[in-house]
């Protein structure tokens, strides 16, 4: 494997009033991926990003550019361009300055430099808006300077900080293809930080869910979104029925009072475990075919989808994404294959989690 | 409604009339009339003939201009520390503190560290320089005034360094630039306004300094302060006194439009783009 083009080893984060953003943080950024860091704000993502930038300094752990050492680098030395959340474009500039700044600073002949921005500026789809003030610009338009800004100067990592938080529903989907576009274009490696799992799954070759400061989970969108390592991640990524069962032995578990086949395995007898359903695997059938029965209890037309939620015997609530409608109050029953049922262990590292997925899952 | 709005600014626009209005009306007929009350001009150019009162004029802008740039270069750091202290409200209050006290009060107080059997100069003779003359110099006075104008200085460039998002000289150190070209190029041009806040309140005030140039310069610093102290109050020609009041606030309005932010001509080249298209 070649050289990981930024590693995070390590990685403690203690601000000075004690309170600690990050906790043994290990990552591995490789050459030309779109990373992202997903979790709830006050996850500690933002601070990885600014650690990796160069604005504020881990409090243990190393940061290796190219295997390099970089802990002690200011951020002006740094290969990496951030464009922040709100854009932080300067406002005593227009959108030409604004962009040019870093060439400049390089001193890059004026021929190079006017080239490269205008060029940087056709990139993400602003031609003729050199002379513009930053004033003048939508909120979407200073957003594609912030990019052009960062990306005019090569760098070999750009950090995305929630950069389309600011950006209404529509926009934020036209800016999603645009980035990942870019992104495939360029070659450039990613690391887009967000707290929008839907973004996160959309855009990114590699996800690191976090929360309270620490890395839960990393992995491909349809691995995190597959196989959740816990309660949180599978209720941060999507939506999920998560009950409470008991492993009876591999591939059996008991949940709601059944024993069903999964697909699972390598965990005590008798274990209790969390199971996961995903309301789009629950398909509805007639109550004596299903494997659960439900009452009908509220039903929500969404556009692509029905949401219908049901309740059981136990009384136990079942999300349930269904492309027909079915009638209010009426019993239905679901069935699901073995493999729909992901189960989760209580506190299980992600290291034992991935051993445990590889030995008991045929993919 | 709108009539109880009227009447409420009636105290308002009394005031303006009474204390601002009138006196500056007075002033300038003062200034174009001679002792009988007859219309002239002579007094405007007596002043513009007058090598003496042309050399007082500029004496005023250049000491005016020395006391605003010693103050703009202790303010602008000073300010600049005091954005990052932990307990701000304190260090600000104690900036504010001293221009709670009369300026004759502080004077006074300065004349006694600075005179010959002062402070300081016990000071220079315990470490064998002194005693020296400090006080009716241009140096003490320079530096009293400064002493007395610095708050005004530093509190806007404060307010205008406080309001800079910390973002933008993040993004520029990201861009590349080193902490001094962060400073330049970011930093020192977006907190500008306040700088030109500051510019205004210390450089106009000190054109007209008189109580200073007598009690800390010892009248060897004669401004237009002076001039006009000593037309009203010892030659009694009132004429000439409001004459140079008004050259005053001719100058002083000359300083706000220079300081003021002025519209960018950017449309024009917005409408020479659109030419060429």
């Amino acid at each position: 494997m070649a050289t990981p083009i930024i590693e995070l080893k390590g990685i403690t984060k203690q601000y000075d009033d004690g309170f600690v953003a990050l906790t043994n943080i290990n990552l591995t950024i490789e050459q030309g991926k779109f990373y992202s860091l997903l979790g709830p704000s006050g996850s500690g993502k933002t601070t990885i990003l600014r650690i990796i930038a160069g604005f504020t300094n881990a409090t243990q752990g190393q940061v290796l550019f190219n295997g390099k050492l970089i802990n002690e680098l200011p951020p002006n030395q740094r290969k990496v361009n951030t464009v922040f959340q709100n854009y932080a474009l300067f406002p005593h500039l227009d959108v030409f300055d604004n962009v040019a700044f870093g060439l400049t600073l390089q001193k890059r002949p004026k021929k190079e430099i006017k080239r490269r921005v205008l060029d940087a500026l056709k990139l993400v789809q602003l031609p003729g808006y050199a002379n513009r003030e930053i004033s003048e610009l939508s909120g979407g338009q200073q957003q594609r300077v912030a990019i052009a800004r960062a990306i005019v100067n090569e760098p070999a990592v750009l950090l995305l900080d929630e950069p389309l938080s600011a950006l209404d529903m529509k926009l934020r989907q036209d800016m999603q293809y645009e980035l990942r576009e870019l992104q495939q274009r360029l070659g450039i490696t990613f690391i887009f930080v967000t707290h929008d799992q839907e973004e996160a799954l959309a855009m990114s070759d590699e996800i690191f869910v976090m929360d309270n400061g620490k890395v839960l989970q990393s992995g491909t969108p349809v691995d995190i979104y597959d196989e959740p390592i816990n309660h949180f991640v599978a209720n941060f990524i999507g939506e999920s029925n998560i009950l409470p069962g008991k492993m009876l032995a591999d591939y059996q578990v008991e949940f709601v009072g059944k024993s069903f086949e999964c697909a699972d395995g390598g965990m005590r007898a008798n274990e209790a475990v969390e199971v996961v359903l995903r309301p789009e695997d629950l398909d509805i059938t007639t109550a004596d075919q299903g494997k659960l029965v439900v009452k009908v209890d509220t039903q929500l037309f969404r556009g692509d989808h029905f949401e219908i939620i049901g309740i059981d015997a136990d009384g136990n609530e079942w999300l349930i994404h269904s492309t027909n409608p079915v009638r209010d109050g009426k019993e239905i029953g679901l069935t699901f294959e073995p493999e729909d049922i992901h189960v989760m262990r209580f506190g299980e590292k992600e290291a034992d989690f991935d051993a445990r997925l590889e030995q008991y899952e045929e993919d | 409604m709108k009539k109880s709005k009227q009447f409420f600014m009636v105290p308002y626009f009394l005031w303006i009339a009474l204390f601002v209005v009138a006196p500056l009306l007075l002033i300038l007929y003062q200034s174009l009339t001679d002792g009988q009350g007859h219309f002239t001009i002579q007094n405007y150019l007596t002043y513009g003939s007058s090598s003496v009162y042309l050399k007082m004029s500029l004496n005023s802008l250049w000491y005016a201009f020395l006391i605003t740039v010693i103050t703009l270069l202790i303010s602008y750091p000073a300010a600049y520390i005091l954005s990052r202290l932990k307990h701000q409200q304190l260090w600000l209050l104690l900036i504010i503190l001293p221009t709670w006290i009369n300026l004759l009060l502080k004077a006074y107080a300065f004349i006694g560290l600075f005179s010959r059997a002062g402070a300081v100069n016990h000071f220079l003779m315990f470490i064998g320089i002194g005693p020296k003359q400090i006080l009716f110099s241009d140096f003490s006075f320079l530096l009293v005034a400064s002493y007395i104008e610095i708050p005004f200085m530093i509190l806007p460039i404060y307010n205008a360094i406080v309001q800079l998002d910390p973002a933008l000289p993040n993004a520029s150190r990201d861009l590349g630039a080193s902490p001094w070209q962060t400073f330049r190029l970011v930093t020192f041009p977006l907190t500008l306004s306040g700088v030109k806040a500051g510019v205004q309140a210390v450089f106009i005030p000190s054109l007209s300094l008189f109580m200073l140039t007598r009690l800390i310069g010892g009248n060897r610093v004669i401004t237009l302060g002076t001039a006009i102290e000593e037309h009203f109050l010892t030659t009694m020609n009132w004429g000439m006194g409001s004459t140079i009041g008004v050259i005053l606030i001719v100058m002083m309005f000359v300083i706000m439009i220079l300081t003021n932010d002025r519209k960018k001509k950017r449309r024009e080249v917005l409408d020479d783009e659109k030419a060429t298209h």
